[in-house]
C-alpha cells in the first residue's frame, strides 16, 4: 500500500469513529471534544488533497473558535443529561435504518466507475514553487471579490447579531457613564463660594 | 493509489452519520448543532475533492464562503441558544410548547 492511501485511511478511520462519538457521546463537553478531533482530521485529508490553506483555516477557525464557543456554551449551561437522553434508544432503529439506507445508495452511485481512476485521472503534482495560499488569494480578490465583501458583511451581522442577542440590562446595579464623565465642564464640577473674610482680633 | 470515490465515500460516511445524529439527539439542541457542523464538514470534504481532481481552484473559494457562513451560523444559533436558556431554564426540547394553542 502507497505511503499516501495508508495516512488517508488512518485519518479516515479516526475520523469517522470520532464522528460516530459525537452523535453517542453522553456528555455533550465529550462531543464537543470528539468534533474537535473530526475537523482536525479533516484538515489532514485536506491537506493530503492539496488544499493548505483551508485545511489550517478549518483547524485555526473550527478547532480555534467555534468549538472553543461550543465548549463555553455547554459548560456554561445547565443540562440535565438524563432528560436529554430520552428517547435515544427508539430512535435508533428508524434512524440507523435511514442511514444506512442513504449511506448504501450514495457508495452505490459514488463508489461506481464514473468516480475511479479511469474516468478521473489524479492531477499531475503542482511545481516547485506552486502556492496553493496564492492561488486561492489571487481567485478570491479578483474573479469572487464581491462575494468576498459579502463574507465580511455575513460575519458582521452575525457578530452584531450575537452581541445583540445575549446582551441584556440588568436591575439594581451601578452603571458607569463615560459620556457624561467626557463631557463634564469645569461649571460642573467647581464651584466659587465668595463669602467674608474672617477677621482675627 | 488514492481516487476521487475514496473522498465522496468518506463524505458520504460523515453525511450518514450526521443524520443519523440529527434522529438520535432530537432532544439535544447542542448535540443538533453539532451535527449540522459535521454535515457541513461533509459538504466540505466533496467540494474540495471534486477541486483537486477537476484541478479548478473555485471548489475551494467556496469552501471558504461555506466555513464563512457556518461560523456565522453557529455563533447565532448559540446566542439563541443562551437567550432561550436565560428566559426558560432551560434547553430541553418538551419545554418549547408556548406556542400550542
Amino acid at each position: 500500500m502507497e505511503f499516501k492511501t495508508f495516512v488517508f485511511y488512518f485519518l479516515a478511520v479516526i475520523m469517522v469513529f470520532a464522528a460516530l462519538r459525537v452523535i453517542t457521546a453522553r456528555n455533550p463537553v465529550h462531543a464537543a471534544l470528539f468534533l474537535v478531533l473530526t475537523f482536525f482530521n479533516a484538515g489532514g485529508i485536506w491537506l493530503l488533497l492539496q488544499a493548505e490553506f483551508l485545511a489550517i483555516t478549518l483547524v485555526m477557525v473550527y478547532v480555534g473558535a467555534v468549538m472553543v464557543l461550543f465548549l463555553f456554551v455547554v459548560m456554561m449551561l445547565d443540562i440535565n443529561l438524563d432528560r436529554i437522553r430520552e428517547g435515544f434508544w427508539s430512535y435508533l432503529p428508524v434512524g440507523a435504518l435511514v442511514g444506512i439506507l442513504m449511506l448504501v445508495e450514495m457508495v452505490m452511485v459514488l463508489g461506481g466507475s464514473y468516480f475511479g481512476l479511469e474516468a478521473m485521472p489524479a492531477p499531475p503534482t503542482a511545481g516547485e514553487g506552486f502556492s496553493n495560499t496564492r492561488e486561492l488569494g489571487r481567485v478570491l480578490y479578483t474573479d469572487y471579490v464581491y462575494p468576498f465583501e459579502l463574507a465580511s458583511l455575513v460575519l458582521l451581522v452575525a457578530m452584531v447579531a450575537a452581541v445583540a442577542l445575549t446582551l441584556r440590562k440588568r436591575k439594581g446595579i451601578k452603571y458607569m457613564h463615560p459620556s457624561d464623565q467626557v463631557a463634564v465642564k469645569r461649571e460642573g464640577r467647581v464651584e466659587l463660594v465668595k463669602m467674608q473674610a474672617e477677621k482675627e482680633d | 493509489m488514492l481516487s476521487l470515490s475514496h473522498f465522496l465515500i468518506l463524505g458520504a460516511i460523515l453525511f450518514a452519520i450526521s443524520v443519523v445524529g440529527i434522529f438520535l439527539n432530537r432532544k439535544n439542541l447542542i448535540v443538533l448543532l453539532m451535527a449540522i457542523e459535521l454535515m457541513l464538514l461533509a459538504v466540505n470534504m466533496n467540494f474540495i475533492a471534486f477541486s483537486h481532481y477537476l484541478g479548478d481552484i473555485a471548489g475551494q473559494v467556496f469552501v471558504f464562503f461555506i466555513l464563512t457562513v457556518a461560523a456565522a451560523e453557529s455563533a447565532i444559533g448559540l446566542a439563541i441558544l443562551i437567550v432561550m436558556f436565560r428566559n426558560m431554564r432551560t434547553i430541553h426540547v418538551d419545554d418549547l410548547d408556548s406556542l400550542k394553542g
